[in-house]
């Protein structure tokens, strides 16, 4: 793992932290207040908060993950350097798609 | 305490990668060395016996072995402390090619040693007057820490991050390159730096600290390494790194 790569990888996990106990707060609310699924998207429908936040979680834990697969694939598979990083940014990528297709479900949709 | 075996079962590793372990008897001597039974072995049993050493006091680091298992200075080693049973498995040092029975090819491990640029880079000629280095000055405290290197291999051969990963640098090499970035006399940092932040460097090591463990020194590379990994991550923020 290269300077530039271990940077990316620790900022991300620092940002991480804090977004995913803000996230398991929001769990523990929702259900403690009973909310149903139509309940929290009436509040979260059209909210610019809601989206930048999941937004950036979205983003650092598709760059944190890729990245960590792909010290995963460095030391444990057979595959060439350049695979390995095809397939990093390949994960990154599906990942980030997925995310930021429920993040516009949760606030636009 | 029970008494020592008579004679030591000892297995050694034969041939080249394809070889495989074969048995002898030792008799058990007092004060007796892993090395001082390969020596037995090779004198009195079988002189077709290939092994490395020289100085048979721990200053050459030429003897490491794989001893029951770790990875281990032979000549220093006492089979006291490391036979099971009367038991020792004697093998050549892991992670590195065998060149033929104990001896392991060091080649890639001096290698990675220039990769890191663990050569001294002078800043100064020899018409100039001799620099001044305090011995209590933060830099000069942290190259002693790791200076005493005596290039064995040990760590290299116990470290789990060089099993997994053939390109990266190693604990003895980023060791080494630590003691020279924290040499005031040295002018060589910006390769240096450069060629340890690259992939396969220092942010490749996992921390397991089995280098910290084996080193028959007792040095510390996992924390030379996490030294490098905090300054060339610093010199990237500055921007004189390019990675």
């Amino acid at each position: 793992m290269s300077v530039r790569l271990y940077l990316w990888q620790r900022a991300t996990a620092a940002l991480m932290v804090p977004f995913g106990l803000i996230h398991i707060a929001v769990i523990f609310y929702a259900t403690r207040q009973q909310m149903t699924a139509a309940d929290i998207l009436s509040r979260t429908h059209g909210s610019a908060a809601w989206a930048s936040f999941y937004g950036v979680f979205v983003a650092a834990v598709s760059i944190h993950a890729s990245i960590g697969v792909r010290n995963i694939l460095t030391e444990w598979s057979a595959l060439a350097d350049r695979a390995v990083g095809w397939c990093a940014i390949l994960l990154g990528i599906v990942l980030a798609l997925l995310g930021f297709h429920a993040v516009i479900s949760l606030v636009l949709m | 305490m029970p008494e020592p075996a008579a004679q030591l079962s000892v297995s050694l590793w034969r041939g080249g990668a394809d070889g495989r372990y074969e048995i002898y008897s030792v008799p058990r001597r007092e004060s007796q060395t892993v090395l001082d039974v390969v020596t037995y072995v090779q004198r009195h049993i079988d002189p077709t016996l290939s092994y490395r050493f020289a100085c048979r006091v721990g200053m050459c680091g030429s003897c490491a072995m794989t001893v029951n298992g770790h990875p281990r200075w032979t000549c220093r080693t006492h089979v006291a402390k490391v036979a099971d049973g009367g038991r020792l498995q004697i093998g050549p040092l892991d992670n590195l090619p065998i060149i033929k029975d104990l001896a392991a090819d060091m080649a890639p491990f001096f290698e990675k040693w220039q990769q890191a640029k663990g050569v001294f880079a002078p800043s100064q000629t020899r018409a100039e007057p001799m620099a001044r280095i305090r011995p209590d000055s933060a830099p000069r405290i942290a190259a002693d820490a790791a200076i005493e290197c005596i290039n064995c291999g040990v760590c290299y051969a116990a470290c789990d991050t060089v099993r997994w990963n053939s390109g990266y640098l190693g604990p003895a090499a980023l060791n080494r390159a630590w003691t020279l970035v924290n040499d005031e006399r040295d002018s060589g940092n910006g390769a240096r730096l450069a060629a340890v932040a690259a992939s396969g460097g220092c942010h490749s090591c996992h921390s397991h600290q089995s280098c910290q463990e084996h080193c028959p020194l007792t040095l510390n590379p996992t924390a030379s390494i996490a030294g490098l990994k905090r300054r060339s991550a610093a010199a990237y923020l500055k921007g004189e790194l390019k990675a």
